[in-house]
């Protein structure tokens, strides 16, 4: 029978750290459930910090390394906030043939920002994804959640700009 | 339960919509979804009112035909994708247009014709409820004869009973190995262990391939039904789905299909009455190609980083946390079904020699018809691509197909006329994988090609052993100087050396297969290598 461990408190009074906590229990705070609570840490706050990263280390009783070594080994998390706006481009194969590397040099180029990278004011995270699964409307483009395809460079542009 | 309470409530779940005469449906699979599928099923919601309680407007999965969504198709109530009346391109503004015609000729302006070989050219067994049943509907999956199969089992046939009927049918597994399913679901059987676990791979990393996304987002309850009777016949009472967090709508409708299943008894605690219980359980992935390996997979399910081990021991005798583990593909566990239903034999007598049953393919790149096709097993290719998919737009010469997504390779326009089955495609020095199909024109450039997969495979190699963390890397570095026509032929030469050296030192499929894409574009377009020579 193993004892129970002291949970340590949350990082603040933020409520969201309610719903990390939740997945946590809900998977009995084993250490097998450290992705889908990086997951849900993720989903909360749009990226994992130092500190949510060591309280989930000491809630699930594991080495703050191991953490640090899965957090860092999936392309899905990030350890740098985004920004307002998300632009993923597809870059899979189908894209690709399609022109998605176009499209990600005149984003880079109209930014300045590279891939993984957010503005200077803030505003827009670029960023690149292996496949989304939209190969239909390649090149696919996921602008904050929503798959838009067939897109050229001038009319994404437009549709970034609109963004506020 | 046993399989006449079924068919009653099978019947009692039909006698619901019994007034129903005519279906409007449309398709809310992710890509008409991006193109606007919700606004025009809305529209016709509100167009249509109560004005025709005779006909329902109805979400239902994939139609297959991507390219051209969002899609809308007016059938009769148990009417199949190809008797009914196919929309194209539908926008909200069409709504009032489609209403109006139920009652006389079809919108000719919007009109797809089902009679193309796109539609009429398929096979469907895993797709057969694709486009015709509302995935989130557990009634309506009933109502079609769902779970009879998994009733079968538990109520008629033993375990072995069950495991007999996979083996005859020949079933080769979907992932894109082809390794025979009843084979291994004989080995997980056969070993003694109080705790099994059954996994269904849903982490698709493949670029270009969407089979596995389209068939969770239109028919989840089948992949579940396959699970359910696979854990019965090896012994298993805990499952789980790793599927990839790229997929946000297949995993809402999976976790949908789990809770309304196991409200009704098809999941959970004594199903059906019997003694077999089963808790299926999702892990989402979290971007990562490497773990669609089945040994990495199973570590991200225990929480680590996702790279693989050595094998053997393979998952079978030590898998999920040591215990014997039985993994298949999402498309493998959708065909369990139907052998079940209609026997193994049956599913026997469809496709070539060696390859049973049916594929589905996922189509893209430039060619007309992009979208989601389920052929039998030695289709030609040349039927696939030009007949099916219509060639190549915009009167351009095909060069090239891909398959197998970066374990694969490309197949040029003289071996077309090859029969596709697992066995075809490795003598072409590519494979099945999971069956993305990425037809290239002329205007593609193979080393361009060859240097783009090798940056995949670069970037998604997990770092655990050196061939694959540094030989993707100096092969990347050779392509990318002959890309830009800077390599000599000293370094050609390392180049191919390099691809042996890899293939065969790599710990995991990943590396092991990686050096494929290069492979066979320089066994087919050597001249392309040659001409981007520095010093030629």
């Amino acid at each position: 029978m193993s004892l129970q461990q002291a949970k340590p408190p949350l990082p603040s009074n933020d409520k969201r750290w309610k719903l990390v906590n939740a997945t946590m229990r809900r998977n009995g705070y084993a250490d097998h459930a450290l992705i889908e609570t990086l997951h849900s840490v993720q989903d909360a706050f749009g990226f994992l910090d130092e500190g949510s990263l060591r309280f989930v280390a000491a809630s699930l009783d594991l080495p703050l390394s191991k953490v640090y070594g899965v957090a860092t080994f999936y392309h899905l998390f990030t350890l740098k906030p985004k920004g307002r706006h998300a632009c993923v481009v597809c870059t899979g194969t189908a894209c690709y043939i399609k022109g998605a590397g176009g499209l990600v040099e005149r984003l880079q180029e109209r930014y300045d920002i590279n891939p993984g990278e957010t503005t200077e004011d803030d505003r827009l995270s670029l960023l690149t994804a292996r496949c989304v699964g939209a190969c239909g409307l390649a090149p696919a483009i996921v602008i904050d959640g929503d798959v838009l395809g067939k897109l050229d460079s001038e009319s994404l542009i437009a549709k970034l700009e609109e963004l506020t | 339960m046993n399989l006449d309470d079924l068919a009653d409530l099978a019947e009692q779940y039909r006698a619901i919509d019994a007034n129903v005469e005519r279906e409007v449906r449309v398709c809310m699979a992710a890509s008409c979804q991006s193109s606007g599928a919700a606004p025009v099923r809305d529209a016709l919601v509100a167009g249509l009112g109560e004005s025709q309680p005779s006909c329902k407007v109805k979400g239902v999965g994939c139609m297959g035909l991507c390219s051209a969504g969002p899609l809308v198709s007016i059938a009769d109530r148990d009417g199949s994708l190809e008797e009914s009346t196919i929309y194209r391109d539908v926008t909200a503004d069409d709504a009032a247009d489609i209403i109006a015609s139920l009652d006389g000729p079809p919108v000719e302006r919007l009109r797809c014709p089902t009679d193309q070989p796109f539609f009429a050219r398929q096979q469907k067994i895993v797709l057969e409820n694709a486009g015709i049943i509302d995935p989130d509907s557990f009634k309506g999956y009933v109502a079609v004869g769902g779970y009879s199969a998994l009733i079968r089992a538990l109520s008629e046939m033993t375990p072995a009973d069950v495991l007999r009927e996979v083996t005859d049918s020949g079933l080769r597994g979907r992932g894109g190995g082809g390794y025979p399913t009843g084979l291994k679901w004989s080995t997980v059987a056969k070993m003694p262990a109080t705790q099994k676990y059954v996994i269904c791979n849903a982490d698709e990393g493949d670029p270009g391939a969407f089979m596995d996304r389209a068939i969770l987002e239109s028919d989840p309850h089948r992949v579940i039904e396959g699970m359910a009777i696979a854990a019965y016949a090896i012994g298993a009472n805990k499952a789980y789905v790793y599927v990839r967090a790229e997929y946000p709508l297949a995993v809402e409708r999976l976790q949908t299909a789990i809770r309304k299943a196991k409200r009704s008894g098809f999941l959970g605690n004594k199903i059906g009455d019997t003694q077999f219980s089963l808790e299926v359980e999702i892990r989402l992935g979290a971007g990562a190609f490497v773990c669609g390996e089945e040994t990495a997979l199973m570590a991200s399910i225990e929480g680590l980083r996702g790279q693989p081990r050595p094998r053997p021991p393979y998952p079978a005798e030590s898998g999920l946390w040591g215990y014997p583990t039985l993994i298949n593909n999402v498309e493998t566990f959708a065909n369990i079904a139907p052998i079940v239903r209609e026997g193994g034999d049956w599913f026997a007598s469809i496709g070539t020699e060696r390859s049973k049953g049916t594929k589905v393919f996922a189509l893209a790149g430039t060619i007309t018809n992009t979208g989601l096709i389920e052929v039998p097993m030695g289709t030609s290719l040349r039927d696939i691509i030009e007949v099916i998919g219509g060639g190549i737009p915009g009167g351009k010469a095909f060069k090239a197909v891909q398959t197998g997504g970066p374990s694969g390779g490309c197949i040029p326009a003289q071996h077309l006329d090859i029969a596709v089955d697992y066995d075809s495609l490795k003598t072409l020095g590519t494979m099945m994988g999971s069956g993305g199909m990425i037809v290239m024109d002329e205007t593609s450039s193979m080393v361009d090609v060859a240097r783009y997969f090798m940056e995949f495979c670069m970037t998604e190699s997990c770092g655990k052993c050196v061939p694959c963390r540094t030989g993707t890397q100096q092969m990347h570095g050779i392509l990318d100087r002959l890309a830009k026509s800077q390599a000599t032929r000293a370094e050609l030469a390392l180049l191919e050396e390099l691809c042996e050296v890899v293939q065969a030192t790599s710990l995991c499929g990943l590396g092991q297969t990686a050096p494929n894409p290069v492979l066979s574009t320089m066994r087919y377009f050597r001249d392309e290598y040659e001409a981007k020579l520095g010093d030629a």
